[in-house]
């Protein structure tokens, strides 16, 4: 477990913008109704995303409310995941994992560059360009030693890649993210050994496929972050053709299901979910609310 | 070696499109119509038959899995979860399927809920996999839009597909606390009974998969039982996604067949351990819970799950961490005690203190600063730990410390008769909880 707390100095208030009440909106919609709990951690993340880095009390407040969730279940949950910076970070916060597959492939020698560069752990650099974590296992362990800055994977990094990367980005130069070296991705270094028959490439289908699949996708890695946003469809959760079939039918069919669904919980003794018999044995902690 | 038109995965490298129309043309959604035709029942025997063995890492038949879903539903809606929080250290196989051929886990996911009468799935990602997520959602926004799944599809099975994150906690990737956190709590693992074939999510019956056990189903289905089951040796069937991470030349991800030869393995994907054969130490076969196998048990070493009972170790998700012999094990080790006390979740006291106690006393051993009468000590702590907890977060902080102190003892030894012939200004005294 890791003890962690809120930062000392919070802002005054946290308001939602609208962009993010949008997104918000198109979370809870994953989710049958009256589990809007289920987006608190997508929620919180888009939270933080809008919050500069990191989550401010109030920020966490807000979520609650916006999720008719008591404070303190947001609260605890900003506090387990350890995706959710509690105090500021850099504006290129890198996060470098330590963990034993990357510490065999010198993760060690990253952190030093890191030191070196950047100063101490949780500490931002005077200018707030930077700072760093050593995290657990980030999951790409035949890319070693790697760190995650912001959004980004950069991997199969040595001292002297890394210290230029850290460079290039103070300097606002371009830098490409993935492999540091000659790989794409997970292949072996000097190209693929398998996958090279083109007859793998060149499926005819038996039954042709259905719908329109558009053309050929673009490389989302070339194209950037934004074109993956505008790829979807303006509709990707079907809430219009939900919408129609709703008005050609009466109900829609997740809304009988979720109806069924509802008869059947009512009918059924609740031992999951938010509404459960507290603990009575065990730990006791589960539920401070009683 | 596996022949490339045995490979499921033909993607795995990224060279290709990820999207619908490269799918499309490496065979993904070939017939799936005709295959959800044949009905819940075949699919179900099939994938049986097929024997194929979960690859998340407890090695449980899927199709076995699949049959425990109620067959007629009693209102509640069912669901599958795709469990694609893959942070094992040493396991990066998921995040290629995610990020390359998404399109065959989204054929799983329609075929796999067909067969258990489910209309919605999840996919519970790990938060840190951003750009893996950005992918999978793109190419589920694209077999929406193709209507290849949703409410009203070309499959004529209404089915939703929902990609959901988490923020960073190992223990989500178990199954309870994964969907402890689906619905929106700390991922704290649940008691068992009730399993979620009964009460899942939201108290529904749910099925929780790894994504490599769904993303292989459509070609299973299409191929035939038959094809897989005679790929690897009885009870260990199929291809597999095998990481090779550590002190190989070149790691990489790659498919192979269950049951090759862990020299095999390393020679032809792995280019070799590095500075020769010889130079190995030992190696970690499935991620970091699995108890590490010194280098001469190696020789012969088959990689599945009965190859790797019968060195005392487990097959895990074939994430192969290898290890030279410029290693230092008991700080490797060391290492994985620190990522199993910062992943405790807390809530059972054997695992939350005992992980902690663990790391700080194989710490001080790195450094020979203990007493030898420790090391039987240390291992009668780690026999209260496992199968003291809830889920299996203990058993898997338990093995490791188990392994290093079965294989290297004499290694932890040398490091304290070292430590005490110099002369150091504090005596040494067993402190472990500071």
């Amino acid at each position: 477990m890791s003890v962690r707390r809120l930062a000392a100095e919070q802002p005054e208030s946290f308001s939602f913008t609208p962009e993010l009440e949008a997104i918000a909106q198109k979370l809870i919609a994953k989710y049958p109704e009256g589990r809007q709990a289920s987006a608190v951690v997508p929620l919180l993340w888009e939270t933080q995303k809008a919050a500069g880095g990191w989550l401010p009390e109030p920020a966490i407040r807000a979520v609650a409310d916006r999720l008719g969730m008591a404070n303190i279940r947001v609260l605890e949950i900003a506090t387990f995941y350890t995706m959710f910076n509690l105090e500021p970070v850099g504006k290129y916060f890198v996060q470098l994992c330590g963990t034993t597959p990357c510490m065999l492939r010198g993760a060690e020698a990253i952190k030093h560059v890191c030191e070196k560069k950047i100063g101490h752990e949780r500490h931002v650099s005077a200018d707030g360009t930077f700072s760093w974590l050593e995290v657990e296992c980030l999951g790409a362990c035949t890319n070693a030693p790697m760190v995650q800055i912001n959004d980004d994977y950069y991997e199969d990094l040595t001292p002297e890649n890394f210290e230029k990367l850290l460079d290039d980005l103070a300097a606002g130069r371009p830098v490409s993210v993935g492999p540091q070296n000659s790989r794409k991705g997970s292949e072996p270094e000097g190209g693929p050994r398998v996958l090279l028959d083109p007859a793998l490439y060149d499926f005819k289908a038996t039954v042709p496929a259905a719908g329109g699949g558009g053309t050929e996708t673009p490389d989302l890695l070339s194209a950037g972050r934004a074109r993956a946003a505008s790829e979807s469809p303006a509709d990707p959760l079907g809430a219009t053709a939900a919408a129609q079939e709703k008005a050609a039918d009466g109900a829609d069919t997740r809304d009988k299901r979720e109806a069924i669904a509802a008869e059947a919980q009512a009918s059924s003794p609740s031992v999951t979910g938010s509404d459960r018999e507290p603990v009575k044995t065990g730990t006791g902690v589960r539920d401070p609310e009683e | 070696m596996l022949a490339d038109k045995d490979r499921i995965f033909t993607n795995l490298y990224g060279f290709h499109d990820f999207g619908l129309q490269g799918a499309l043309k490496r065979g993904n959604w070939d017939g799936t119509k005709a295959i959800l035709e044949k009905g819940r029942d075949w699919i179900i025997n099939e994938m049986k038959a097929s024997g194929l063995r979960g690859r998340g890492g407890a090695g449980f038949s899927t199709g076995m899995k699949w049959s425990f879903m109620p067959k007629q539903s009693d209102g509640r809606p069912h669901y599958l979860v795709v469990n694609a929080d893959e942070s094992e250290p040493g396991t990066c196989k998921d995040r290629e399927i995610m990020r390359n051929d998404p399109h065959t886990l989204i054929e799983g996911c329609l075929i796999a809920s067909f067969a258990m009468g489910a209309h919605a799935a999840y996919i519970y990602i790990r938060g840190e996999y951003i750009f893996e997520r950005e992918r999978l959602q793109a190419a589920v926004d694209q077999a929406y839009e193709a209507r290849l799944i949703g409410k009203d599809n070309v499959h004529d099975y209404p089915f939703d597909l929902y990609v959901h994150h988490g923020a960073g906690a190992y223990i989500c990737g178990e199954e309870t606390a994964l969907l402890e956190s689906l619905e929106g709590k700390k991922g704290m693992p649940r008691l068992k009974p009730p399993f979620p074939a009964n009460m899942g999510l939201y108290g529904c019956p749910t099925t929780v998969n790894n994504v490599e056990s769904i993303a292989v189903a459509p070609t299973i289905l299409r191929r035939g039982a038959a094809w897989f089951s005679s790929i690897g040796r009885p009870n260990n069937v199929g291809t597999k996604l095998f990481s090779l991470a550590g002190h190989v030349n070149t790691p990489c991800v790659v498919e192979e067949a269950m049951s090759i030869p862990f020299k095999e393995l390393v020679e032809k994907h792995g280019g070799g351990i590095r500075g020769g054969w010889d130079n190995l130490l030992g190696i970690i076969p499935g991620g970091a819970s699995c108890p590490v196998i010194p280098g001469e048990q190696c020789e012969d070493l088959i990689m599945d799950f009965d190859g790797t009972r019968a060195v005392k170790s487990s097959f895990g998700t074939a994430g192969v961490l290898v290890m030279d012999k410029s290693t230092d094990i008991i700080k490797a080790i060391a290492r994985i005690s620190a990522f199993f006390k910062h992943e405790s979740c807390g809530q059972c006291t054997p695992c939350r203190e005992g992980t902690g106690w663990m790391w700080r006393v194989v710490n001080r051993m790195a450094e020979g600063r203990a007493q030898k009468r420790e090391i039987d000590l240390l291992l009668e702590v780690t026999t209260q730990i496992e199968g003291h907890t809830i889920c299996a977060l203990g058993d898997a902080a338990a093995w490791p410390v188990q392994g290093l102190i079965r294989h290297y003892r004499h290694v932890i030894e040398a490091r304290i008769d070292q430590y005490a012939a110099n002369p150091h200004p504090e005596p040494v005294v067993p402190v472990a909880a500071e």
